[in-house]
């Protein structure tokens, strides 16, 4: 993993006084230790990350955040932690999401943050693509995925810049007043000393004049005034007005719209078009081949659509037209049985217990592909005129969508302008802008601005899919029941990431985690809490199996194996405790629980689930405790947690892309369904603050739905659930099924 | 071919084919985005508008059929600058996440409401069908408990 080098002298750059006064604070990481694996990735003077901070004489703060805002509320919280560190009045604060403020235009690595505008540093380029995913979420540049946002941009860049300007209004203070600034107050953007006070507004033109601070002090966490309080989101009133604007929502003078149609199959291509089929439709202006599909412009988007509907097209098959969901599963098992594996992790001996023992618990676990569906369709808008690009659309990375579009219609990237809009979703799918390039090779052929939306058609079939995969586990119980031997033999398709997800927490001695790593021909891409998907489904699956097997208790069996691991046990305990596990429960009834440590934070689940006669599974409950470290806005990390769990849910009971003829078979909300209010759980958050590693929110509570869900389904129906979704299994009660927890 | 609607109080004339469905006349035509493309199919309630009081999915609804009818968007259920007790009850129970699929929750859950001021549980699962990606539903059911016991 990534790490972080400490801040140089040279790392803070860009202090300075504003036009009319005012202190502006850009502060930035050089990162000389930045590894992936062995290699540096960058240069001494290449630059990690920035944190922007503006405070005016009539003592307003600004900051400017360089997340993407999904709903996370990242910014909020990012905010707090500035002003927590310079005990900044918090209704004087306010925060601007790129872009804007042309005070910045001028500084060039601030610009490029903030508004996409500088040019790419070498270490950018490989951003886009996938192996390089980790590397740029650590590098957090504009991008927002990987649950960072607070971990690495507010840990790293928020608090300390806050701490800096606090330090810099402290010292112009005491060189005022001439008095020993560790004798001088700050609060609520007041300095004090004695009788004498001044606003941050009015010594911030003189903290200007100062150098920043090299290591400031940053609070202790018994110091935190905001951080750790539940804070309104300021992005919400506009959310409910309808005056929120979206990508999808950009209106330019003169626009235009386009409607896509990609090659049903992967790596498909267009074949034919005849355009004489449109020619006449009201509004059509122009027939776009973009060789793996085509776009119709016209005056409005309706017709737009409607037109392309009339097109005659044709499409190739693509390389892989024959694929199908089960030939990709077949291969699969053809891997696992030839076995060409490489070690992920190996303790002890596994493969000598499991060989010498005369009980072995087998099983084959697998999970199908999944789309994303973003309520908000995917759309972007773009217009190039006079060699230059804009691009209007919400990104998770805009700064790689800034290249693609240029990429697309060679330009320098300098050429091309990003305005990030609100993401109506991203779950890691807007960190592939597929979009942004289609829209500016369209943009490029008109001259005026064009808006691409993709029908939700489109965007179910040409998703950057959660990987299909699968896993074998062999293990051997000891005398006690618990495992002396862990094996698990699991495919990875390119999608390693993050690289700690097969791990588990538990002490087992022996344990040999290896995996096959092939190809296979379905697009991919990063998907809520990623490889922990499947490897939660999978691992907290099995470790329950084998509770079974002992005979115990999955929760107690669970804990035994937790002896070193006192966070995870006081996680497990907390979520089995608020879950009232092991109290009597209706017949139809049972609680599964499930174990995950993701993205730095740690979340145990227990859902209550119940299995009608006629075989209705109802997930009635999930009771979840979350330690991430310390939560910086109570409220919405709880948000966070009841979101992942949903979309956890969703998956575990009905996501299901299936390939036919090298295409996916689903299409809409009618065939790849959603959870409803009505399938929606009460769901329970209860938060641990244990003060560790501030981990992230957005993505951990995602894993450990779906095992919870099927460790509750066995105790109901006898019946393990190794595959998913659960809606693919014919579930009926157990007769005198054994009510265990 | 010209019509006439009836939005948030005030005429407006356009001229679209009458298939258009009324979602994208209203984004497009008057200009009111805030009513969601989600499906285009009826299956997610991202573009839901009141018509005539009842929460209608406007994306299949062509623009012929709202003729004649009283048209209440998002932009229009704030009455006098204030917002209206649904929309007060999001911000202070914080539902909206990404806030995409919003301004359909909101106008399903005020004509809801408007029907049935205290619905149950089971009647609130029939009447909000509603796709919420983000998974706000257990807020959006107490916001509406909420609202029902005020
Ligand atoms: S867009 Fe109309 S119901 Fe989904
Ligand atoms: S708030 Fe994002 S889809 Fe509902």
């Amino acid at each position: 993993m990534a790490s972080i080098g400490k801040i140089t002298r040279r790392g803070l750059l860009a202090t300075g006084a504003l036009v009319g006064g005012g202190l502006v604070l850009g502060l930035t990481l050089s990162p000389n230790r930045l590894k992936i694996g062995s290699a540096s990735v960058l240069e001494e003077d290449e630059v990690l990350l920035n944190t922007w901070v503006k405070i005016s004489p009539d003592n307003r703060i600004t900051v400017i955040t360089p997340h993407s805002e999904m709903g996370q509320g990242a910014n909020t919280a990012l905010a707090m932690m500035l002003a927590d560190e310079m005990d900044a009045d918090w209704d004087l604060v306010k925060f601007v999401e790129a872009p804007a403020l042309p005070e910045f235009a001028n500084t060039g690595l601030g610009r490029g943050y903030v508004l996409g505008d500088t040019s790419i540093p070498a270490f950018a380029k490989p951003m886009v693509e996938f192996a390089f995913f980790n590397l740029a979420k650590s590098m957090d540049l504009q991008i927002t995925g990987g649950s960072l946002s607070i971990r690495l941009t507010g840990e790293y860049g928020m608090r300390r810049a806050g701490a800096s300007a606090r330090a810099m209004l402290v010292q112009a203070a005491a060189e005022r007043w001439d008095v020993d600034p560790s004798a001088i107050n700050v609060s609520d953007s007041i300095v004090s000393h004695g009788n004498k006070s001044a606003t941050f507004g009015e010594l911030s033109s003189e903290a200007a004049r100062l150098e920043p601070p090299l290591n400031p002090r940053q609070k202790e966490r018994s110091e935190f005034k905001l951080i750790g309080t539940s804070q309104p989101r300021r992005d919400i009133p506009a959310k409910v007005d309808g005056t929120a604007v979206f990508g999808i929502d950009v209106e330019l003078p003169d626009m235009v719209y386009a409607a896509i149609r990609h090659a049903p199959a992967f790596g498909g291509t267009v074949a034919s078009i005849d355009e004489g089929s449109v020619a006449g439709m009201p509004g059509v202006i122009k027939v776009v081949n973009l060789d793996d599909a085509v776009a119709v412009v016209a005056d409005k988007y309706w017709r737009a659509k409607t037109a392309l509907e009339a097109l005659d097209v044709t499409f190739d098959g693509g390389p892989d037209g024959n694929a199908t969901s089960d030939s990709i599963f077949a291969s699969y098992a053809d891997a696992l049985d030839k076995n060409d594996s490489s070690a992920h992790f190996e303790s002890g001996d596994a493969a000598g217990v499991i060989s010498g023992a005369a009980d072995v618990v087998r099983s084959e676990y697998r999970v199908p592909f999944l789309a994303h569906a973003c309520m908000e369709p995917m759309n972007c808008t773009a217009v190039v005129k006079d060699g230059k690009c804009e691009i209007w659309t919400g990104s998770q990375n805009p700064l790689a969508a800034r290249t693609f579009a240029a990429d697309a219609i060679g330009l320098s990237p300098d050429k091309v302008t990003v305005h990030n809009q609100f993401l109506g979703g991203g779950f890691g799918r807007r960190g592939r802008d597929d979009f942004v390039p289609q829209a500016a090779r369209i943009a490029n052929q008109l001259d005026r601005p064009v808006k691409l939306i993709w029908s939700r058609e489109e965007d179910i079939q040409h998703d950057h899919y959660r990987p299909a995969v699968a896993n074998r586990f062999e293990a051997v119980l000891g005398g006690d029941g618990l495992p002396s031997a862990w094996s698990n033999l699991y495919i990875n398709v390119g999608q390693d990431e993050p690289e700690e997800a097969p791990d588990i927490p538990y002490g087992i001695a022996n344990q040999s985690i290896r995996k096959v790593s092939m190809s296979q021909p379905i697009r991919l891409g990063p998907w809520r809490s990623v490889g922990h998907t499947q490897h939660s489904f999978f691992n907290e699956s099995f470790v329950d199996e084998l509770a079974h097997k002992a005979g115990m208790d999955p929760f107690a069996y669970r804990r035994a194996l937790l002896q070193g691991q006192p966070r995870h046990r006081k996680v497990l305990e907390t979520a089995a405790e608020k879950a009232g596990w092991g109290d009597p429960l209706p017949a139809d009834r049972a609680r599964g629980i499930a174990l995950e440590q993701s993205f730095g934070s740690i979340v145990a689940q227990v859902a209550e689930v119940s299995l009608s006669e006629d075989g209705t599974v109802r997930v009635h409950r999930v009771t979840a405790a979350v330690d991430v470290g310390t939560a910086v806005n109570p409220d919405a990390v709880e948000a966070q947690i009841q979101s992942g769990i949903i979309y956890g849910l969703t998956a575990a009971l009905y996501g299901n892309i299936t390939i036919d003829g090298g295409r996916v078979e689903q299409s809409n909300f009618h065939d790849y369904e959603m959870v409803h209010m009505a399938e929606a759980p009460e769901i329970e958050v209860h938060i641990i603050n244990s003060g560790e590693k501030t981990g992230g929110a957005g993505e951990p509570g995602t894993p450990p739905v779906a095992p919870a869900v099927a460790n509750a389904l066995f105790v109901l129906s006898g019946k393990r659930i190794r595959s998913l979704p659960v809606m693919l299994h014919d579930l009926r009660p157990a007769t005198g099924s054994q009510q265990v927890s | 071919m010209s019509f006439t609607l009836n939005i948030n109080g005030r005429k407006h004339t356009v001229d679209v084919e009458p298939d258009t469905p009324l979602l994208w006349v209203l984004r497009d035509e008057i200009g009111l985005k805030g009513t969601k493309f989600g499906c285009g199919i009826a299956a997610c309630g991202a573009c839901t508008v009141h018509i005539d009081g009842e929460a209608t999915r406007t994306c299949v609804l062509p623009v012929e059929a709202a003729v004649d009818t009283e048209i209440t968007t998002i932009e229009g259920l704030a009455g006098n600058g204030e917002l209206h007790r649904v929309q007060e009850a999001w911000i202070r129970n914080q539902v909206p996440q990404c806030g995409y699929c919003q301004s359909g929750m909101i106008m399903a859950v005020s004509a809801l409401l408007e029907q049935n001021p205290r619905p149950t549980d089971a009647e609130i699962d029939e009447a909000i069908t509603n796709v919420c990606r983000c998974g706000t539903y257990q807020r959006v059911r107490d916001s509406i408990h909420e609202l029902s016991n005020a």
